[in-house]
């Protein structure tokens, strides 16, 4: 693929990544995020997020469809990293927003020019965050996802890449998985008894894991001479 | 509009509570051509009660309730009626106001049964009839941390459940709400249908509790719990049970669906209650939906505000036990 096509389409990646985000400051604008906005934008926060980070792990699956498609690879850590963005944005929305931070106030008050107020809301909240923190497990685990897409955005540049040396950086890049999962499990905890809205991404990633250990049972089976010993669970 | 309560007019237009929205439009600017004009409009008001309420959202007649007022800023309509749990059309939020519009509302009957005098069954029309229905605008909180404020048409349940007559030996009612799959096709798999909920029988005869047929002047559209439901403003509201079909009056604690399902997340007495979280999120604070853009958060009051009027059906109880 010339390297202009793979600049024209990672400016789209780029555009399709961030018309969620544009949508929402759209109907921020316009007034309409629905009759609870922290509800909506808590939630459209959480399915961008994970959207992306299937997609982030669909496509090594599918370029092992086809080596004509194998390009693809060169999209997987700008979507992983957008989905790490769409995470970022879902935890400030339940720090500054679901917790119990007065958002509205604390802009009102900066506008007249009392920035206290910014300091003075964590101060009232922070004891509920904190109780989350130790109490809610579904908050722990969206918490270690997110950590876990902390860690891996951190240490997506090259440079970094190359001063860990590939072979380890790929080991602490598999936690990926972890944090798809853990961010599943986040959303099975956090609805209610009965409901099932989750089943949908469960699927996806069930779909997406099995895809990855069909691959590597094939592969084992082909190189049965190397089965086992070095452990050939390439991810690439 | 509103019709102040009146004894003359009260029962002038006693047999034509319900009038279309805009038949009584055209006589609201005089008030004498619709008194003399009732007795035709009762017709009409049959007439258009055998439709769905959907299409003809109706007027109902209401005298202000200022003790039952409170001062925060009201909920717009367009908000008190598009955010909705009714899981019987949908588990999402707003899909009851795109899918409710499949209930039948007339014709409806209720049952009364259990531990009663004489077991009834009774036209909804009647017994909105019963009594002169007031507005009351209550606080609504919801276990999920948003709270309204909402102006309700209804009489005290007090009053519904003395003329039902239960024996001495009735403790508790039980309200069961309609679960028909023809009507409700989204009717969701992994839930004991019919909704239940119910109340010990002091606190259904605590005046505050609403048998609600109304609400914003007009009759309930059908997702916020049409034809008949009750309001019980210091419970979390999960607890006002919408659609009701059966009143069962018993002796002993009914099971209630969100209880029976997670007994640790919905307590039966389920008071809201500041200090008592919810497994999964504090009940300090409740994001108050009102026409502001973005809702202000506010502390949650415990019994949503309204202590003084039923602290006192708990005395005595470990209200951290009995959440």
């Amino acid at each position: 693929m010339p390297k202009r096509a793979i600049l024209a389409l990672k400016l789209l990646a780029h555009l399709l990544c961030l018309a969620p985000f544009a949508l929402l400051l759209y109907r921020f604008q316009h007034d309409n995020l629905g009759p609870d906005p922290v509800h909506t934008i808590t939630h459209f926060t959480g399915n961008w997020a994970l959207y992306l980070l299937l997609a982030s792990l669909a496509i090594t699956p599918l370029r092992r469809l086809s080596s004509s498609i194998a390009f693809l690879i060169r999209f997987r850590r700008l979507v992983g990293l957008y989905a790490f963005f769409y995470a970022s944005l879902h935890l400030a929305t339940y720090i500054f927003l679901f917790s119990g931070y007065d958002l509205p106030s604390v802009l009102l008050a900066i506008r007249a020019g009392n920035p206290g107020a910014i300091l003075q809301q964590w101060h009232l909240v922070w004891p509920t965050i904190a109780g989350d923190l130790l109490k809610r497990r579904f908050i722990q685990v969206g918490i270690f996802s997110w950590l876990i897409l902390l860690a891996l955005a951190c240490t997506s540049p090259a440079v970094i890449m190359r001063a860990i040396g590939g072979k380890n950086w790929q080991r602490l890049h598999r936690l990926v998985y972890l944090a798809a999962i853990a961010a599943v499990i986040h959303f099975w905890w956090l609805v209610k008894p009965g409901v099932r809205t989750p089943w949908k991404v469960t699927v996806a990633l069930a779909l997406l894991l099995a895809a990855r250990l069909l691959y590597s049972t094939l592969k084992r089976r082909q190189q049965p001479t190397k089965v086992r010993r070095t452990a050939p669970l390439t991810t690439q | 509009m509103l019709i102040r309560k009146s004894g003359s007019l009260a029962s002038t237009i006693a047999s034509s509570e319900i009038t279309p929205q805009h038949t009584f439009d055209s006589f609201k600017q005089d008030r004498r051509r619709f008194l003399t004009g009732a007795a035709a409009l009762g017709t009409a008001a049959i007439a258009a009660s055998q439709l769905p309420a959907i299409f003809h959202p109706q007027q109902v007649l209401a005298a202000s309730a200022p003790q039952y007022t409170v001062p925060d800023p009201q909920t717009p309509f367009s908000k008190a009626s598009t955010y909705n749990n009714f899981y019987e059309f949908g588990t999402d939020k707003s899909e009851p106001a795109k899918n409710a519009h499949t209930l039948h509302t007339r014709p409806w009957t209720v049952q009364v049964d259990g531990l009663v005098k004489k077991p009834l069954t009774l036209d909804v029309d009647s017994i909105q009839r019963y009594r002169p229905l007031e507005t009351r605008v209550y606080r609504h909180r919801c276990v999920e941390a948003w709270s309204m404020v909402i102006p309700w048409e209804g009489y005290s349940l007090s009053e519904f459940i003395n003329f039902c007559q239960p024996l001495p030996s009735a403790k508790y009612v039980q309200f069961l709400s309609l679960a028909d799959k023809k009507q409700m096709p989204e009717l969701p798999g992994g839930y004991d249908w019919p909704y239940s909920e119910g109340l010990r029988l002091d606190e259904a005869m605590n005046p505050l509790a609403l048998l609600t047929f109304g609400m914003y002047g007009n009759t309930l559209p059908n997702q916020n719990g049409a034809p008949i439901r009750v309001i019980l403003p210091w419970k979390y509201g999960f607890k006002s049970a919408k659609s009701i079909v059966k009143f069962h009056f018993t002796d002993k604690q009914p099971h209630t669906l969100w209880n029976e399902i997670a007994p640790s997340e919905y307590g039966f007495y389920s008071n809201v209650n500041p200090t008592v979280d919810h497994p999964r999120w504090s009940q300090a604070h409740e994001r108050r939906i009102d026409s502001s853009t973005f809702p202000h958060s506010i502390a949650t009051l415990p019994f949503n505000g309204y202590a003084d009027q039923v602290a006192s059906l708990y005395n005595g109880m470990d209200l951290r036990k009995n959440y």
